[in-house]
């Protein structure tokens, strides 16, 4: 469990915890789907994932979209799943980037809150293992594959995330 | 540099949100007729990056700077995020590899080395782009030019005096300016304080073959054998060596047209040889390898085309400056007589020159007022090797110009 305070939005802590071996993924996605006010999180799923810079980098977009009034999906949290989607059908992001039945390797994140009551309640319902959010932990979990095409890339992450990264700022425009 | 004096919170108030508020570092670091940079941090506190901001100009309508602002930042983005998925992206954003070989070595084949995008806001008129370590080329050139100058006692290879660095410098320029280029983007404001020069000390990325380096460990600056052995000696900043990248995008544009890329390599050009007059002579260095390096990307008919469109490009502002160009001969254009350009124009024959009579001229001795001929080109006096042995004007022949 992790807070990051993301440079200049120091009033928006991120609470962020990366979980592997999850068996309960079903349950989480369908706590999401009844919008159970329990379980405001950006569930994301961290095979997709190539770096805490590509995480950060959406969550930056998703909490400015916010400030700015500027958000295509319901909040926030569904904003940050969205921002990692380099166009704009908001289905399609979840598909990717959010939990489905099969995901195992689960990046939870909160905005706001302290960190104490999401620690519990995460822990508490998520049925796996927690593990550091780190770029080491993040290389291991990774598939190469999906995120190739996701973002359409024709080679390894690592040296594709400027492209990545920027397709996902230029979203929108 | 002396340690800069960050942005106090209290000055941030005409900065766009967050950054207003923000408790972070914000160093201003230039400030442009369009915009300001700052440095700062991204994403993470130990992540330093560059942050431009348009600011709001309230002497336009409204609504037309909210128009410009916007257009203006996303296409300095989508420029760099162009660049940065070069020969990456599915398509490589649209253009075919034309040499494969080229592409070879990993990644690194057209790849032009720009900061990546980190963050943008368009409606709040901000970009923000990695941090590029190191010193602007124009800062380099001036070491070293200032080394030479206090009677260079670097040990070269050739006993030089820091030369065939120099050269090296710009035909890695040449070579960058090329593979922009054959990326289908125009900087539109070259100039050697936009090129930095970013030390290979840490963790090597795709400037080398990529093959699965291990990430972690420090490697050294990339090994330069045969070059300048006493180099490796002294501290990163007195070295040449490095990546070239480019920045400041801000008036960059999307365009294929010979005769943008061309006044793309002019305004270089000029800049280069009015900010560092003693090495203009070197500029040939960056136009050959543009042409003609091998890790340009227009170093085919393409090149040759622009090359050819630049010559045309000078010779719109020669008027500006007359007696430092020299003039030679296609066969088309306009005759104009001798009398006027002697003493004016330097001129330059060649063995089919067009005279009256069919005569072919080949040293200034042979030529006499009254003379008339054609304007082909013109080059500018660095193009010429030994221009100062000449008098000018002088009468040159073709075969004479470097390029």
């Amino acid at each position: 469990m992790e807070t990051i305070v993301l440079p200049h939005l120091p009033d928006h802590h991120l609470q962020v915890c990366l979980f592997v071996k999850v068996h309960n993924a079903q349950f989480l996605r369908q706590q999401l789907l009844d919008g159970n006010v329990d379980f405001e999180y950006a569930f994301l799923d961290a095979a997709v994932l190539f770096s805490r810079q590509h995480v950060l980098a959406a969550c930056f977009r998703a909490i400015n979209d916010m400030l700015q009034d500027r958000l295509k999906s319901n909040n926030v949290h569904s904003e940050i799943v969205f921002s990692l989607s380099p166009n704009n059908n908001i289905s399609e992001s979840f598909r990717r980037f959010g939990v489905s039945e099969t995901t195992t390797e689960i990046l939870a994140i909160k905005v706001g809150n302290d960190q104490m009551q999401v620690e519990e309640h995460l822990r508490r319902h998520v049925e796996g293992q927690v593990v550091p959010f780190t770029n080491e932990t993040l290389t291991g979990i990774r598939n190469e594959a999906r995120i190739q095409k996701a973002y359409r890339v024709e080679i390894s992450s690592d040296q594709a995330d400027a492209f990545i990264i920027g397709s996902m700022a230029l979203k929108g425009s | 540099m002396t340690e800069p004096i960050p942005l106090p919170p209290s000055a941030r108030s005409h900065l766009p949100v967050p950054f207003n508020t923000s408790p972070e570092p914000l160093e201003l670091i230039a400030q442009g007729a369009e915009s300001l940079l700052y440095k700062t941090t991204f994403l993470s506190p130990s992540q330093p990056a560059a942050l431009k901001v348009r600011p709001v100009k309230k002497w336009r309508h409204p609504t037309l700077d909210k128009r410009l602002t916007r257009a203006r930042i996303l296409a300095e983005a989508r420029v760099l995020v162009k660049l940065s998925g070069e020969g990456i992206a599915a398509g490589g954003g649209g253009r075919k590899v034309k040499d494969p070989k080229r592409e070879g070595k990993g990644v690194g084949g057209m790849r032009v080395l720009v900061p990546g995008v980190l963050g943008l806001d368009w409606e709040g008129g901000w970009l923000v782009t990695e941090w590029i370590e190191g010193g602007t080329v124009k800062e380099a050139i001036y070491r070293v030019s200032r080394a030479r100058t206090m009677g260079g006692s670097r040990v070269g290879v050739s006993g030089d005096d820091g030369v065939e660095e120099l050269r090296g410098l710009l035909r890695k320029m040449g070579e960058v300016v090329g593979k922009l280029h054959a990326c289908g983007v125009v900087h539109g404001d070259l100039t050697t304080s936009n090129m930095m020069l970013r030390p290979l000390t840490t963790i090597p990325d795709n400037s080398f073959e990529s093959d699965g380096h291990d990430e972690t460990s420090p490697q050294p600056s990339a090994p330069a054998p045969t070059l300048v052995q006493s180099q490796s000696t002294n501290s990163p900043n007195e070295s040449l060596e490095g990546d070239l990248v480019l920045i400041d995008f801000g008036l960059a544009t999307q365009s294929v047209s010979d005769e943008d890329r061309a006044v793309d390599l002019y305004v270089l050009e000029r800049a280069f040889g009015s900010t560092h007059p003693r090495e203009e002579e070197l500029f040939a260095c960056v136009l050959d390898a543009y042409a003609h390096g091998e890790g340009s990307g227009m170093n085919g008919k393409a090149g040759k085309t622009v090359i050819r469109k630049l010559e045309d490009v000078r010779m719109r502002g020669r008027k500006k400056s007359r007696t430092e160009h020299a003039v030679w001969f296609t066969g088309k254009g306009s005759i104009m007589p001798l009398r006027l350009l002697r003493g004016v124009d330097p001129v330059v024959l060649t063995r089919d020159a067009l005279l009256p009579k069919g005569k072919g001229m080949s040293t200034t001795a042979n030529v006499k007022a009254g003379d008339t001929f054609r304007v082909v080109s013109y080059c500018t006096r660095a193009a010429y090797p030994d221009y100062r042995e000449y008098r000018w004007p002088a009468v040159l022949r073709r075969e004479d110009l470097t390029s």
